[in-house]
């Protein structure tokens, strides 16, 4: 007998991305900027944003976070340290955020006053890579504890980054951190990202980290301004 | 293991794409295209698949896995070029960097073998 062929041709995370392009819509309706944070288990995630969050809410903007774990709600409690809205979403087994997950942690946030909205993934260096969650800017983090060889060994997913910021310097000198070799591994696997070195304990890098995310904020605002 | 999400979603489309053809299953074969830049490791696709399919219409189906090496096009020398696994996303002509992909992340769903019973279903087209 022969086999009949159905021909289909889709997208396998068609579903996923449908959601993630229905959220792109509404952030930009409702001039809301969004960051996805990527980065291995314990690069130091919760500590940098709440960091950075705090300096931004100083600046006049509404920060809010969502943010990703298999279990616990101790880093949407270390977030909201900055004064700024967060959510935990709890995953279960799930390495990864999916784009439905955010779309419903985020129903109790008035988005419509929010600025800026941290989604703080899940700790992987490889499952979040395919998932679309209608960010604006995907962000890496990559502590100087982990060695400059972790680009070249997870070079996939750092390629669909659009900023690296190298987080724990205070450190490098400790580990023997070769900032230069490690900056150039990051440019192999993604060509010409900006990458901004940080310490969330000394401070370092933390105003050059949200003067560079204010900046796309402003760019897609005065976007948005020209368009309505 | 995002991979077993990706088996799932896989299931889901099999199902409405038999559907909407007016057939039923079972599946006997799943055709798909996985590029080597999209993150899902043929061999842990091929395992979670067993699992997600079991209870399905795709129960027993075989999935044909069809691997997308990566190219990248480079601005400077103009040349296309195939991509090493893993991959340095420099170009394999001039060496220079190059960020522009332009195969490789692929994660289609392409086709379906389904058992054809002419005389449930009717005449083929």
């Amino acid at each position: 007998m022969k086999p009949r062929i159905l021909e289909v041709r889709t997208k396998i995370l068609k579903k996923n991305d449908e959601i993630a392009r229905a959220l792109r819509d509404r952030f930009a309706d409702l001039g809301v900027y969004v960051i996805n944070v990527v980065s291995s288990p314990g690069a130091g995630k919760t500590e940098l944003l709440t960091r950075v969050m705090k300096v931004l809410s100083e600046r006049g903007l509404t920060v809010a976070a969502v943010v990703g774990d298999l279990a616990t709600e101790n880093d949407a409690e270390r977030l909201a340290e900055s004064g700024c809205k967060a959510k935990q979403i709890l995953t279960g087994t799930m390495c990864h955020l999916e784009a439905d997950m955010v779309e419903q942690a985020i129903e109790e946030f008035d988005l419509e006053s929010v600025d800026l909205l941290f989604i703080e993934n899940v700790g992987n260096l490889v499952c979040p890579q395919g998932f679309d969650l209608g960010e604006d800017l995907r962000m890496l983090l990559f502590p100087s504890t982990e060695g400059e060889d972790k680009p070249l060994k997870y070079p996939t997913l750092i390629n669909t980054c659009d900023l690296v910021a190298l987080s724990k310097m205070d450190l490098a000198g400790p580990v023997e951190f070769d900032t230069q070799t490690a900056r150039a591994n990051c440019e192999s696997a993604r060509p010409g990202v900006p990458i901004v070195e940080t310490s969330a304990r000394t401070g370092e890098g933390i105003q050059k980290l949200a003067d560079l995310l204010a900046a796309q904020i402003e760019n897609k605002n005065s976007k948005r301004a020209q368009y309505l | 293991m995002h991979e077993l999400s990706i088996a799932i979603s896989l299931i889901d489309l099999a199902m409405e794409a038999v559907q909407d053809a007016g057939l039923e299953g079972p599946v006997q074969v799943v055709r798909v295209r996985v590029g080597a830049l999209s993150g899902v490791v043929a061999e842990a696709l091929d395992f979670a698949w067993e699992t997600a399919a079991e209870g399905t219409i795709c129960e027993g189906a075989r999935l044909e896995i069809e691997q997308v090496p990566g190219r990248v096009r480079c601005e400077a020398c103009k040349s296309e070029t195939q991509l090493d696994d893993p991959p340095t996303f420099a170009c394999g002509n001039c060496g220079r960097p190059t960020a522009e992909i332009i195969a490789g992340k692929e994660m289609d769903l392409m086709a379906l073998e389904l058992e054809d019973r002419a005389e449930t279903y009717g005449t083929q087209e």
